[in-house]
């Protein structure tokens, strides 16, 4: 049984049209400002006990400037923007070439990260416990580091789905929400790289 | 009083307002079944709301900021006294640096002569969590926290007696760790500064329980956390003893300092204050009696 | 009164009864804001009653001084449970559970922008809170309190480290407040969302309702208030657990920096608290005075304003640890200045009374108390704002009165009115009035005797935290007649329950606008169907349906 009295008028067009932001966007935005206060606090713990230890390695005795790595992940914002731009232009195979180009980036990153980290806990004795530097710089840089694991999975599902032809020029939206995320954390990065390899030491 | 006065005031006119047009404008039978005028808005009146509390607000910050000053940015006399203050789970150690005297729970000032104050300086330590020094009719309290060295002054003019206790939580038993100022006259406090930098060497010949207690205690796991100046009792981790009669509380001010009492603390701690760090120490009732004894002695 | 008609629908009138097991799948597995939005207010009331079963011990160890009715183990463990509950799993998602019902039908939408992190992030705080009482049963059981946490509800460092809080007490409280943190995060991301992406055709951001700009400062407030505490709670595990120091004052950390973190959390989150309840306020005050809010867009910067100020006064609960002259001053001055948006919101709701015809329903009665307690509240707070009185008042009992009466006196007060307003909307039946009456004439006369005379024991130097007192200190009797006060308070409340349960099926039906308001929820069936609204609807002001009712003096005229 259905009832059409509706009263409230819908014609309505004497003002412009009715166009409001995407939700993919403003959600991801919305994700960034909260991730990027949980990221400030660890920044400021670090800041705080920069020279507060009591004994142990030091920033400058230990870090070495991580430029390979960072040319890397910066360089990947670039790619994929790229392939965003490639696939809002429905070229799918551009977009695959930047999404497996910016795994790639984000790899060599992690990599090397991880090659870093080796190198402080076995030959150099830094570890999470040994003093507040150790202390700062783990949960600092591992909290980077978690994030770009998280976008490397989300890129290479991506990657993957393009790879498989499922991906077309309607999605390119959805990459873009995406891609949003990729580059707060190469943002978060270079403030991670200023505080902690430039100033800390 | 200035606050209060203004907040006070603050409630009586907003308050009253509020009553007024509860009863005013209540919607009665008798009145027309129309909606009454929708007013939306008065730049006039909201402009007017908005800058007088701004005025209150300047004037309130003002005069709070000179007493945060005369407070925190007091210069301090070269006459004043300087005690440390340590906060330890669940009781006060204080040492007088200059005058080499170290006691607990209670804390002996001189009273100040308002022509001349002579302030008492208190540097709070921790060693071990947060706690907060809090003697109401003193002063305002400032937390105790480790690694960290806080500093208040406080002023007695009238002597006597002021209670006060631990003020920030710090485990099971953060009720009981009370503290006790007494603001005694210069020559009370001298005196009494005196008897506390002596050692405890009173004579205990004639008091055979005294003397087999002494005994027993320094040969008893006592000596790792006490302190009894001139013996091999030398222990940091619990309260100095060495004039422990000399205190009207033990336990760090619940329990009154009564020979009765004083053996059933040690008897067993946790009877009386549970959950206080300092273990029972399973003696036998004869060992109790004769440390009992030997403790009394303490003055 | 005109009532407008009824916006098109598409007739879902089911029947049939159908297998408990099937209702239990549906709700389990839904998506829809408005079950979702039910599930975290009902989980609300259950920590409701059990947090306030906690306060009742305590009232109880301490009517009289060195009481044994529990011991001072248990006796921590209740103070301790008791905020972690009313902050967390009471207040946050019983006004997340509002937010989430009410902002898409108030915006014309059909539901909220991610429907499924609505689910995840109501099931995620759920097992935080079960985790969290889960802490009872763990290490010694039931009576003893086993493992729940003993450390306060904002768990200072280092009492919080390892050595001073050995076993797992600590951690329910880090992990359990991290799970719902982060339902929060979601649930204010989906409000946001929502709010600026899906409003319906004509409802600019200028014409939503008050309550729907309140949810949104406040959902702006978590994500930069709540990540902060997600921090701290890592950083405080990795202590635990991997050996670091963040806290740790053997190892030069610092204490002060747990504190520094947490408030920096903690205030703006009981602003996270205060705002949605001003949105009730904002909503139900000028329906039952038949006005428009007084100065709709002042109210607006109003709430921006606090939610923005809110963010810079957190160390005035640090008032005592020792900052010097400068920190002390700042954090005055901040803390002074947010009081002058939130008094304009009170001149406002007062301006909105005056000219009007006051109907004293049971939701205007706990409007009007609000008004009345939030003012007195917002005073003692302009009191403790001043550092030299706060550092007589700060951790005693006079600061438990301060915000015991904005949590139950402003919000909770707030609350029930907001209850008694919209359950008619979602059940289609009207709670009962006299019973309202009674659940707030005890409510309020409980209220009044607890917090009222709690700031004398505060004033005569008794510490909060505290499992007994010395007599002699002139706190007994004092102490007496707050723990009589919660019995009053427990009555109403337990009538307030009644209530609810009896009105789904005897209350007097309600139609779709019981109380003659103007705002969309009233233009929709009550229950609303799944789909909210059968057409979008157009708005052309912020009283669509005074507009609709009034086609002579429409609200677009005056804008």
């Amino acid at each position: 049984m259905m009832q059409t009295t509706s009263t409230i008028p819908i014609s309505a067009q004497a003002e412009t049209p009715w166009v409001l932001p995407s939700r993919g966007i403003v959600g991801m935005a919305c994700l960034i400002i909260a991730e990027s206060a949980i990221f400030l606090i660890f920044v400021v713990a670090y800041i705080y006990y920069i020279g507060r230890s009591l004994s142990g390695p030091t920033p400058a005795q230990v870090l070495e400037l991580p430029i390979l790595s960072t040319i890397c992940l910066l360089s990947s914002s670039f790619t994929i923007h790229y392939a965003v731009g490639a696939l809002r232009k429905d070229n799918v195979r551009g977009c695959t070439l930047g999404l497996a180009g910016t795994v790639l980036l984000g790899a060599i990153f992690l990599m090397m990260t991880a090659r870093e980290w080796y190198h402080l806990i076995h030959d150099l004795g830094l570890t999470i416990r040994t003093n507040l530097f150790g202390t700062t710089f783990y949960s600092l840089v591992g909290l980077h580091a978690s994030h770009v694991v998280i976008g490397l999975t989300m890129l290479t599902i991506a990657l993957a789905l393009s790879l498989r032809g499922s991906v077309t020029e309607k999605h390119a939206e959805r990459l873009e929400v995406l891609s949003l995320y990729w580059h707060f954390v190469d943002g978060v990065w270079v403030v991670v790289f200023m505080v902690v390899y430039v100033l800390g030491r | 009083m200035l606050v209060l006065g203004v907040t006070a005031g603050i409630f009586v006119v907003v308050g009253g307002l509020l009553l007024y047009s509860v009863i005013r404008f209540r919607y009665r039978e008798s009145d027309s079944k129309r909606e009454p005028p929708q007013v939306y808005g008065s730049t006039q009146i909201e402009l007017s709301w908005t800058v007088i509390p701004i005025l209150i607000v300047v004037m309130l910050f003002l005069s709070t900021t000179r007493v945060i000053l005369d407070t925190q940015a007091a210069p301090k006399p070269s006459n004043a006294l300087d005690v440390t203050v340590i906060g330890h789970q669940f009781w006060w150690e204080y040492r007088y640096p200059k005058l080499g005297v170290v006691t607990a729970n209670e804390l002996h000032i001189p009273v100040s002569d308002p022509a001349k104050p002579t302030r008492t300086y208190l540097t709070l330590l921790s060693a071990d969590t947060d706690h907060s020094f809090w003697v109401p009719r003193l002063a305002g309290k400032t937390d105790l926290i480790p690694n960290r060295v806080n500093s208040m002054w406080i002023d007695p003019q009238q002597p006597g007696v002021y209670l006060g206790q631990c003020a920030q939580y710090c485990g099971t038993q953060h009720a009981k760790m009370l503290l006790r100022v007494y603001a005694q006259s210069p020559e009370d406090f001298t005196a009494w500064i005196k008897q506390q930098q002596m050692s405890a060497t009173a004579d205990l010949s004639g008091n055979a329980a005294a003397i087999e207690g002494q005994t027993v205690f320094m040969h008893s796991a006592c000596i790792n956390c006490h302190t009894i100046a001139g013996t091999v009792a030398t222990g940091r981790f619990g309260p100095d003893l060495t004039h422990l009669a000399s205190r009207d509380t033990i336990a760090s001010g619940p329990v009154k300092n009564t020979p009765e009492n004083l053996r059933q603390w040690i008897a067993d701690p946790n009877s009386m204050k549970p959950g206080v760090l300092m273990p029972s120490m399973h003696l036998n009732d004869h060992d109790l009696d004769v440390i009992t004894a030997y403790l009394a002695t303490l003055h | 009164m005109a009532h407008a008609p009824v916006l098109a629908v598409i007739d879902q009138t089911e029947t049939k009864r159908r297998p408990p097991l099937d209702v239990v799948y549906e709700w389990v597995t839904t998506v829809d804001h408005k079950k979702i939005g039910l599930m975290y207010i009902a989980y609300a009331l259950i920590f409701l009653l059990v947090g306030g079963f906690e306060a009742v011990l305590m009232r109880i160890q301490l009517a009289v001084p060195n009481n044994h009715f529990v011991s001072p183990q248990v006796f921590n463990r209740l103070f301790t449970m008791h905020g972690t509950t009313m902050v967390f799993f009471m207040g946050m998602p019983i006004l997340f559970g509002f937010g989430n019902y009410l902002v898409p039908l108030m915006i014309g939408a059909r539901d909220m922008a991610f429907p499924r992190l609505n689910a995840f992030s109501f099931w995620i705080s759920a097992f935080g809170g079960a985790l969290l009482y889960f802490s009872y049963l763990g290490g010694d059981g039931l009576y003893g309190m086993g493992s729940a946490p003993d450390v306060g509800w904002f768990a200072y460092a280092p009492l919080t480290a390892k050595v001073f809080s050995p076993g797992h007490s600590t951690d329910y409280w880090t992990l359990s407040i991290l799970l719902s943190g982060i339902g929060t995060t979601g649930t204010a991301l989906n409000i946001m969302t929502t709010t600026i992406c899906m409003r319906c055709k004509g409802m600019k951001l200028s014409r939503m309702p008050l309550f729907v700009w309140l949810m949104v400062v406040t959902s702006f407030l978590v994500f930069v208030a709540v990540s902060p505490l997600t921090a701290a709670q890592i950083m405080l595990t990795l202590d635990r657990y991997l050996g670091a120091h963040f806290f740790d004052t053997q190892a030069g950390g610092s204490a002060v920096l747990w504190m520094h973190f947490f408030w920096i959390f903690g205030h703006p989150e009981v602003y996270i608290l205060v705002l949605p309840a001003f949105g009730f306020i904002s909503e139900m005050i000028p329906v039952f005075s038949r006005k428009a809010i007084f100065g709709y867009p002042a109210m607006v910067a109003a709430s921006v304003a606090i939610g923005f100020i809110s963010l810079s006064v957190w160390a005035h609960h640090m008032f005592t640890v020792g900052m010097g002259p400068a920190g002390n001053t700042f954090f005055v001055f901040s803390t002074m200045v947010i009081s002058v948006p939130t008094g304009i919101k009170i001149f406002n709701w007062l301006g909105t009374l005056w000219g009007g015809k006051i109907i004293f329903k049971v939701p205007m009665m706990f409007s009007l108390a609000f008004m009345f307690q939030f003012l007195i509240a917002g005073l003692t707070g302009i009191m403790l704002s001043a550092a030299p009185f706060n550092w007589q008042l700060s951790a005693s009992y006079f600061v438990i009165a301060h915000f015991h009466y904005v949590l139950v006196g402003a919000i909770v007060t707030a609350l029930f009115g907001a209850f008694y307003y919209w359950y008619p909307k979602v059940t289609g039946r009207m709670m009962s009035e006299t019973l309202g009456k009674w659940h707030f004439w005890l409510f309020i006369i409980g209220f009044h005797m607890t917090f009222d005379v709690m700031h004398v024991p505060g004033l005569l130097g008794m510490p909060r935290r505290i499992y007994t007192y010395e007599a002699g200190r002139g706190w007994d009797t004092l102490n007496l007649i707050v723990g009589i006060g919660a019995v009053f308070q427990t009555v109403g409340t337990l009538i307030f329950v009644y209530n609810m349960v009896r009105s789904y099926r005897h209350g007097e039906l309600a139609g779709h606008d019981p109380w003659d308001a103007w705002t969309l929820e009233w233009a929709t069936q009550s229950p609303p169907p799944a789909y909210n609204f059968a057409v979008e609807p157009t708005v052309r002001s912020r009283r669509p349906l005074w507009d609709l009712k009034h086609p002579e003096d429409q609200d677009e005229n005056f804008e």
